[in-house]
């Protein structure tokens, strides 16, 4: 069998594709967020209350979490379909914290002293199968009518509409299912670090899954994977880049947004998207 | 009671409000967020600290100290994570993606250099409780208020009344136009960095002096509630950021006198996604404004 250390690497590599992937969703129809790390949370929570608590079964009780991930995916999603840009980003990064601050100061999962004696149920290959049937959504997906809705709204919104594109639903159900996703991420990474406080969930968690699919590249969801498999790789390879990992990632970022904004995989497509509102 | 309270959320806010300006004068300019300008503020706190612990200098020398240093900072962060994407184009909102990258890279280098615990501000300045009738004031209290108030004002004047504030309102109001009329907008814009950074540096040292505590991670809540006051004020209005600033420290320290304590930081933004659902354009901004800034 392989290795404790390996194990370790290759379930946060997926973990972190699973968290990559729940942001590319709602990236891939123009809209950022920067809360993931709080629908993470609510399913890491949510799963550990359960299995740690009640005993219930791993499957059901990851279910759960990314059940109520979701749901409040669909509570942030609504405003989503009032504003965009900045605005979105802003409102995402409020309701992360808000969050954040809920599970600081919750008492009955510990409050700020955290959860911990969960009992270890994140297997490799359980990660491996659920990136597999991501994986698997997504190619659907991209192949499919809403595939191609999703992508006439990160293009057009107006245009999107006009072709009959149901902007509501569609933006509320990307939200939700990127919500759904990361609850799942959140239940993975819960079993597998065996203890959970809410400075985990935080906005680096938010800012470091960001990162992960801006460095892929927003334009597919196989970029999300790449920029996964970077993100959680390159430390391990090297050293240096351990000791400054959140450094090295975070000129990273500057650098790329500066030559390579469109990401690790893809390439440049012409800008649709007005350069500066207003200028 | 109340009023006592009230006395206190004004100290409060008022500090807010001065990273609350930062974000709005850079967004009026650009229509960007500096989401590093947390890390700008706390910072700012650092250098205040560690000029107070080395030259055994007063406040006032700190606030010099952090007020130059970060507008140092600021004019750095434009011209290495804001210029060079303006100049290349790209997705509008990449300048606003790249400052997450510099507010990371400062946070951690900021923890690797001093460590990642609560630091105490040595008291140089003996605090005095004055009375006014039922309230209690400490120098603490009135120093923060009048060096809050001081930079307003100035700010203000400078805005309203000289040429280079003008010329800052035309680079706001359009840059292309700004350019086409003469305005050197590049170098408007390091100033705007310039500005905005170092009234958030001298809002750190004053968070430090009222909580007598900091560390390097102090910038991202703050930085969060100064976004959450730039939005209740209206994006980019200099005037709304003040009294959104105001606003929300009343409402904290009211919040923590009659209701739960622990959730204080939660109010900021339950209030800052109510404006974005009800009032995008904030308190005192028209809609119009915000159509032609999204």
């Amino acid at each position: 069998m392989i290795d404790q250390y390996a194990e370790s690497v290759l379930i946060f590599l997926g973990i972190n594709t699973v968290l990559a992937l729940s942001l590319s969703l709602p990236v891939s129809a123009g809209l950022l967020s920067l809360g993931q790390g709080g629908f993470m949370a609510i399913g890491a929570y949510t799963s550990a209350a359960l299995t740690t608590w009640y005993g219930v079964p791993f499957p059901l009780a990851l279910a759960a979490g990314a059940l109520l991930a979701a749901v409040a995916g669909l509570a942030v999603g609504f405003p989503a379909l009032r504003i965009k840009g900045v605005y979105l980003l802003i409102l995402t990064m409020g309701f992360g914290e808000i969050v954040r601050i809920f599970f600081l100061n919750f008492e009955p999962t510990g409050a700020a002293s955290g959860l911990g004696g969960i009992p270890q149920a994140t297997t490799p290959l359980g990660v491996a199968v659920t990136v597999a049937v991501l994986l698997l959504f997504f190619l659907q997906l991209r192949r499919s009518r809403i595939g191609r809705a999703i992508e006439a709204l990160r293009e057009d919104e107006l245009a999107a509409e006009l072709m009959g594109v149901g902007l509501t639903r569609l933006k509320l159900a990307v939200f939700a299912v990127g919500a759904l996703i990361a609850g799942v991420g959140g239940a993975l990474y819960a079993h597998y670090a065996l203890f959970i406080d809410s400075a985990q969930f935080g906005f680096h968690r938010s800012a470091e899954i960001f990162i992960i699919v801006l460095l892929g590249g927003m334009g597919s969801f196989w970029g999300a994977v790449a920029g996964a498999v970077a993100v959680t790789l390159l430390p391990e390879i090297l050293r240096v880049i351990q000791e400054w990992r959140m450094t090295f990632f975070g000129t990273l970022l500057v650098a790329m947004m500066i030559w390579r904004p469109w990401g690790l995989i893809g390439r440049p497509r012409p800008v649709l998207i007005p350069r500066t509102p207003g200028a | 009671m109340l009023l006592q309270q009230l006395v206190n959320g004004v100290m409060l806010g008022s500090t807010y409000a001065l990273i609350a300006i930062g974000y709005t004068l850079v967004f009026g300019v650009l229509h960007l967020v500096h989401l590093a300008h947390g890390e700008v503020f706390m910072i700012g706190a650092f250098i205040g600290l560690y000029v107070v612990l080395w030259t055994g200098a007063g406040v006032i020398p700190a606030l010099i100290g952090a007020l130059l240093g970060t507008a140092l900072l600021g004019m750095l962060i434009e011209l290495v994570a804001f210029r060079p994407i303006r100049a290349r184009g790209g997705h509008f909102l990449a300048p606003m993606i790249s400052t997450i990258g510099v507010g990371i890279v400062l946070q951690e280098v900021t923890t690797r250099l001093f460590g990642g615990e609560l630091v105490g501000f040595p008291h140089r300045l003996e605090p005095v409780t004055f009375r006014l009738g039922p309230v209690a004031v400490t120098s603490v209290q009135l120093l923060i208020l009048g060096v809050a108030l001081v930079l307003m004002v100035t700010l203000h004047l400078f805005v309203a009344r000289t040429r280079l504030g003008m010329a800052m309102r035309a680079t706001a109001e359009s840059l292309l136009t700004a350019r086409l009329l003469g305005i050197n907008t590049s170098r408007i814009i390091l100033l705007t960095f310039a500005i905005a950074s170092g009234l958030g540096g001298v809002a750190g040292v004053l968070v430090g002096l009222s909580f007598n505590a900091i560390s390097p991670f102090m910038g991202v809540d703050m930085g969060v509630k100064g976004l959450a006051i730039m939005l209740i004020g209206g994006l980019g209005n200099i005037h709304g950021a003040m009294v959104g600033g105001m606003i929300l420290g009343v409402i904290e320290v009211l919040s923590v006198a009659y209701l739960a304590s622990s959730y204080r930081d939660a109010f900021a933004f339950a209030m800052m996604i109510a404006i974005l659902l009800f009032r995008p354009q904030g308190l005192f901004g028209s809609a119009q404004s915000v159509e032609a800034r999204v």
